[in-house]
């Protein structure tokens, strides 16, 4: 059986295998009104048994506890850094200065504890600038993923109910989006709106959501659209149906509930891919730029320093090595959440 | 199924029409032209250069030309309608049905688009048969060894490290590798031209780095697809009739086992292809997806334009064989309709 269909998973091809989702095998899902009999029956219900399943998968804990630590560091930035990330005296900070535990024959290059990771090209702290771009990432994950639910979630479930020529509309839809070569479409939408004001907004962050929310709405509508053909053929939607609920009510307490568990396992991972959008995008140039005021609360991002350390690893390599790491384990994280969250809430699929 | 087939490839042409609208719209959006090299044109040659190439024409259509015609009396509805159409977009999308995608700007017209594309693709084809081929002969093995002895510590060896294969991108992962590589073996990440001619050694490097996705992915597949059938009634029967280990694995588990992976060599395939600009632009590599990146920042149009169409047709083509092949795998999942 070919595994996830149509489910968001963190392989390249991703996009294009998602496209089956009209087509998948429907989930069986354990029970009706799950919420209810959560309250009813506190520690059966299927939340809870996803809880303690999640909480058993050691990986997925282990990727939760990360992320709610960085997520800490994100807020307590400025507390953490130990120093400005923008400004610095090249006098004492010294440029390109070694990481702590490496030595120099130049003492202003020998690394030093007041400089962690050392200095950049201009003595700016590496690892003070580090903790800053942990902002950058947290948000471009974050704020897409709800977009992408809060416009993909009602497009699939109207699709998926109403049928008919509003679902065909919609499906055709999903087909161009899915032609276009992703990260051609990023490149060619940051070269024509870089500079225009609405670009420029929040240092190009709010651009960079727009499209990563066009790209990406439309696989979360797939698959809500093909959980809810299969749902509303279940005899508890019947059931509802001619005990004369409307359709509101057929759809928000009957189905939604049902479909929630891919839903958040797909969520779990736009949120990864954002974070890698961004990142590639600003190695290639196109990205959030840097923002060189003193006080401000996104200095750079992990991308951003990938792109300066990849100039100058020779002299410092850690301006390199460290955001590199900092990304690959956050993507880490991420997918070891999302996998325990799939084995958590679609017991089907688990062995 | 043929008829379905016909419908799905039929409908490729509105999506790639659709794909190259918003393409050139965004493009036209960018500031900045195809004649904007370091050294400024001249306004009269930028002006020749631009009627040459029918880029003084409006975007879209082109209504004073009907007027014109109109003025000259002319009332053919089929010239009338071609003289309306005589404007960039339009003119551009009736050469592309003529497979005709243009002159290269940034060359100043001396080459093709579809020339570039021909010369380029087969460097970036290459790259993306190295990293198939290692997907393939490092992945099935790891996912073969992982499903065999599941719970054991290859297993979860094998679940980890294909695990981080997928997630960490390939854009990390060949940063470090490059890096790693010059520090420890003093390999120069910058090759002569003649290295990427024939298939050579510079192609290891970009190659594996570029299959680490797909090497987990067919991995993690196998094994999953393998656990699934080790649990079948006809391995038991296998089993039970006494069959030796190596013929029940191997005639009964991997034959069968493989076929999920067999239909994902095709999408995959395309998608080493797309996506493997980002190594080419690390790597150095001269490809078509390095090509694009400067055709971008040369706002050399038709060569941005020509890739963009080239790659979605792939994509979408790619989407066709997935839907296929799932109807191949798994007869629950026929394609109706």
């Amino acid at each position: 059986m070919p595994p996830t269909i149509g489910r968001p998973h963190p392989t390249a091809w991703e996009p294009l295998m998602a496209t089956v989702a009209p087509v998948a095998t429907p989930q069986p899902r354990e029970s009706s009104g799950a919420l209810t009999l959560a309250e009813r029956r506190p520690g059966r219900g299927l939340w809870r048994d996803a809880w303690r399943r999640l909480r058993r998968n050691k990986m997925a804990m282990a990727g939760l506890v990360y992320l709610v630590l960085l997520a800490f560091v994100a807020v307590l930035a400025p507390a953490i850094a130990p120093q400005n990330p923008v400004t610095s005296d090249v006098r004492t900070a010294g440029n390109y200065r070694k990481a702590a535990w490496l030595d120099d024959a130049n003492p202003l290059r020998t690394g030093d504890w007041t400089y962690p990771l050392g200095t950049d090209s201009i003595g700016r702290d590496v690892f003070s600038r580090l903790v800053f771009g942990t902002r950058v990432s947290l948000v471009v994950g974050f704020v897409p993923m709800f977009v992408i639910l809060a416009i993909g979630v009602p497009l699939g479930l109207a699709s998926g109910f109403a049928g008919g020529r509003i679902d065909n509309l919609l499906m055709r839809l999903t087909d161009v989006v899915y032609a276009f070569p992703s990260i051609l479409f990023f490149i060619i939408m940051q070269i024509s709106f870089k500079d225009t004001g609405f670009g420029k907004l929040l240092g190009g962050l709010i651009l960079l959501f727009v499209t990563l929310s066009i790209l990406n709405w439309t696989g979360i509508a797939r698959l809500v659209r093909g959980d809810t053909l299969a749902l509303k053929e279940k005899e508890y939607v019947e059931a509802a149906r001619s005990n004369g609920a409307s359709v509101g009510r057929i759809i928000l307490r009957h189905i939604l509930p049902n479909a929630l568990g891919p839903i958040i396992v797909a969520g779990a991972f736009i949120v990864p891919g954002a974070i890698i959008s961004e990142a590639v995008l600003s190695y290639l140039g196109i990205g959030v730029r840097p923002d060189v005021s003193v006080d401000t609360p996104f200095p750079t991002s992990w991308g951003q320093m990938i792109l300066e350390g990849s100039k100058s690893w020779q002299a410092q390599s850690w301006m390199l090595i460290a955001p590199s790491a900092a990304i690959a384990l956050i993507t880490l994280a991420f997918t070891f959440l999302g996998d325990g969250l799939r084995d958590a809430l679609d017991p089907r699929e688990t062995r | 199924m043929l008829g379905f087939l016909f419908r799905r490839v039929l409908w490729i042409l509105p999506v790639v029409f659709t794909v190259a609208a918003v393409t050139f719209f965004l493009m036209y959006r960018a500031p900045g032209g195809p004649w904007d090299t370091d050294k400024p044109v001249p306004a009269g040659t930028r002006e020749n250069l631009n009627r040459r190439f029918g880029l003084d024409k409006p975007l879209w259509v082109n209504p004073d030309a009907v007027a014109a015609k109109r003025d000259q009396g002319v009332d053919n509805p089929f010239t009338l309608g071609r003289a309306y159409l005589d404007a960039q977009f339009p003119n551009y999308m009736i050469g592309v049905f003529r497979f005709d995608l243009g002159p290269s700007y940034a060359s100043k017209g001396t080459e093709t688009v579809q020339r570039v594309i021909v010369d380029k693709l087969p460097t970036s084809a290459k790259v993306g048969l190295v990293a198939l081929v290692f997907a393939l002969i490092v992945g099935l093995p790891l996912g073969i060894a992982s499903a065999l002895r599941q719970n054991t510590w290859v297993d979860y060896l094998a679940l980890f490290t294909s695990t981080i294969g997928a997630a960490v991108p390939t854009f990390v992962s060949g940063i470090l590798v490059l890096i790693f590589m010059s520090q420890v073996f003093g390999v120069s990440p910058i090759r002569r031209p003649e290295e990427w001619e024939g298939l050579g050694r510079a192609y290891l490097l970009p190659g594996m780095v570029l299959g680490l996705g797909t090497t987990a992915y067919i991995a993690r597949l196998t094994r999953s697809s393998l656990l699934e059938i080790k649990r079948q009634d006809y391995i038991r029967t296998a089993r039970a009739k006494g069959l030796g280990e190596t013929k029940v694995v191997g005639r009964h588990m991997l034959r069968n086992a493989l076929i999920p992976v067999l239909t994902i060599l095709g999408p995959a395939a395309a998608d080493l292809l797309t996506g493997s600009f980002i190594i080419e632009t690390i790597f150095n590599v001269p490809g078509l997806g390095r090509e694009f990146v400067t055709s971008i920042g040369r706002r050399d149009y038709s060569m941005i334009m020509g890739t963009t169409l080239f790659y979605a047709v792939l994509i979408a083509l790619a989407n066709v064989t997935v839907d296929l092949s799932y109807g191949l795998v798994d007869p629950r999942i026929r394609v109706k309709r």
